[in-house]
Order: structure tokens, then sequence, then C-alpha cells
């Protein structure tokens, strides 16, 4: 029998539709012109805090 | 059966109480979705139990196909940061699904479309309003309203031919180089997306 379909080839590659869906976005992000590419860059901007836990216990957190 | 009638009135009035500033596919009125043939054969064999309730009676009801086509559908095209258009009454649209350029008028055969990078056309009148959406969903619902989900979507004109062509070079060149699965298909979505964008542009 053969293989389910014709897979797309981002998903015979091993990526998964969110994540080819987000290369998509990004690159369109990065043609545009200058006023509405740093507001889409901006606005696309994730804050993330990370901290580390040893012995049940956080240790300071790093922001990125 | 008189007592799934009051089920059925209750559940009449508290749809119309709800208030909502925007019309949902599901507002329309709802065709009942009750196993007449069923429930009336039960009754011949078994007439002093209640029948049981069926599959389709716990689903919520689909949302009427009007009778007569509608002359205009309805689009909602939502962004994950913002609403572009809401319940906007249009001629026709034009999405970039996966199997082609997809022109959908009132009275479409209900669909689930995977779109590609393209450009999606609204069409009012005569005027034409052209976005270039990243990727994303079309559903076309039995009622003539059309929700259209992208990730990204700019009007043509905010898009630099100059980042485009060199964005397409670059990533023609990263495929002819690349060497694993993983960074061919990124080079490949890369091509495509730039090509795609290109031909926005020219076309």
């Amino acid at each position: 029998m053969a293989s389910n379909a014709a897979v797309p080839f981002w998903r015979a590659a091993g990526m998964t539709y969110i994540t080819y869906s987000n290369i998509c976005a990004n690159l369109v992000r990065n043609c545009l012109k200058e006023p509405y590419k740093t507001e889409a860059l901006a606005r696309e901007k994730v804050h993330f805090s990370i901290s580390k836990w040893t012995d049940g216990k956080p240790e300071k957190p790093n922001d990125v | 059966m008189f007592r799934q009638a009051s089920r059925l009135l209750a559940r009449t009035t508290t749809a119309t109480t709800w208030r909502r500033s925007r019309a949902f596919s599901t507002d329309l009125p709802a065709t009942p979705t009750e196993d007449s043939t069923f429930i009336e054969s039960w009754k011949k064999v078994i007439p002093n139990m209640d029948p049981p309730k069926t599959p389709s009676s716990f689903m919520t009801p689909r949302p009427a196909t009007p009778s007569s086509i509608p002359s205009k559908i309805t689009v909602n095209f939502v962004l994950p940061y913002a609403s572009e258009l809401s319940t906007k009454e249009v001629d026709m649209v034009i999405v970039p699904a996966t199997t082609g350029q997809m022109g959908v008028l009132p009275g479409h055969v209900p669909t689930i479309a995977e779109l590609k990078p393209g450009i999606l056309s609204v069409h009012e009148g005569n005027d034409v309003t052209k976005y270039f959406l990243s990727s994303g969903f079309a559903f076309i619902h039995a009622n003539s309203v059309a929700d259209i989900i992208a990730v990204e979507a700019v009007p043509l004109d905010c898009i630099d031919p100059a980042l485009v062509q060199k964005g397409l070079a670059e990533f023609t060149q990263r495929l002819g180089t690349a060497t694993s699965d993983l960074e061919k298909a990124e080079a490949q979505i890369g091509v495509d997306v730039h090509s795609a964008l290109n031909s926005a542009l020219t076309g």
C-alpha cells in the first residue's frame, strides 16, 4: 500500500504545520517596507523569563 | 415526546436572549437535529418508553442553509492580532488555496481550504482590495459565510520589492547548498514564499 496521500514536502522533512506557518509569516514580515517592518517585528517580540530549579528551589530567573 | 418539547422550547429562548455585536456563522436559525424516522419506528415497537437520544441529537445544529442563495457572501478575515474584515458583505473573494486560486461566490459549496502564500482579493462592486497572505485557512460555510484566517496579511504596497529579490536569491542559493532534509525544506519554503511575493508584486 502506498504511503498515506501525498504529504507536503515540509511534513515529509519532519516539520509541523505551525512551524511551517510561522516560518512563512516571518519571511513575509522581513520583506515589508520600513515603518511596517519595524511595527511587525516589534509586535511579534516575545519576552521569556527562565529560571532553573535545583533541590526544589528556583534560582534567580534570567530574562530574555 | 412532551418531555422533549419543553427542552426544545427552552433551547430556543436561551439562544434568542443572547445579544452578540458580531454575527457568527452559527447564528442563523438552525435546523432541528432529531432523527424522526428512528423515533417513529421506535414508537411503533415500544410505545411506552421514551426513545433514546441518537448521536445527532447531541450535536449542535448546523447553521441553516437558506433555501435561496444569498446575493452576497459575508467575509470574516482575521489575523492573530487584529480582525481585518468582520462580517463584511462582498460579491466575491478569491483565496489562494494550496490547490490554486479559488473564487468564492455566494452559494459556494461548504469548503475547508488550506491556504498557501498568495494574494487574497476581495471584490465589492467595482472595488478590489488585495492582501498578501502568508498562510492560513479558509472556511466556507453553507450559509455563504466565509471565515478566512491568516497568520500574516499585508496590503501589496507594504511589500518592499528589493527585499523580496534579495530573499529569493538568498534562498535559491541556500536550496542549492542545503544538506539535511530540514535545511532543504526551509530553503524550499523560502523560495516558495519569495516567489509568491514576487509574482504578487508583478502580477
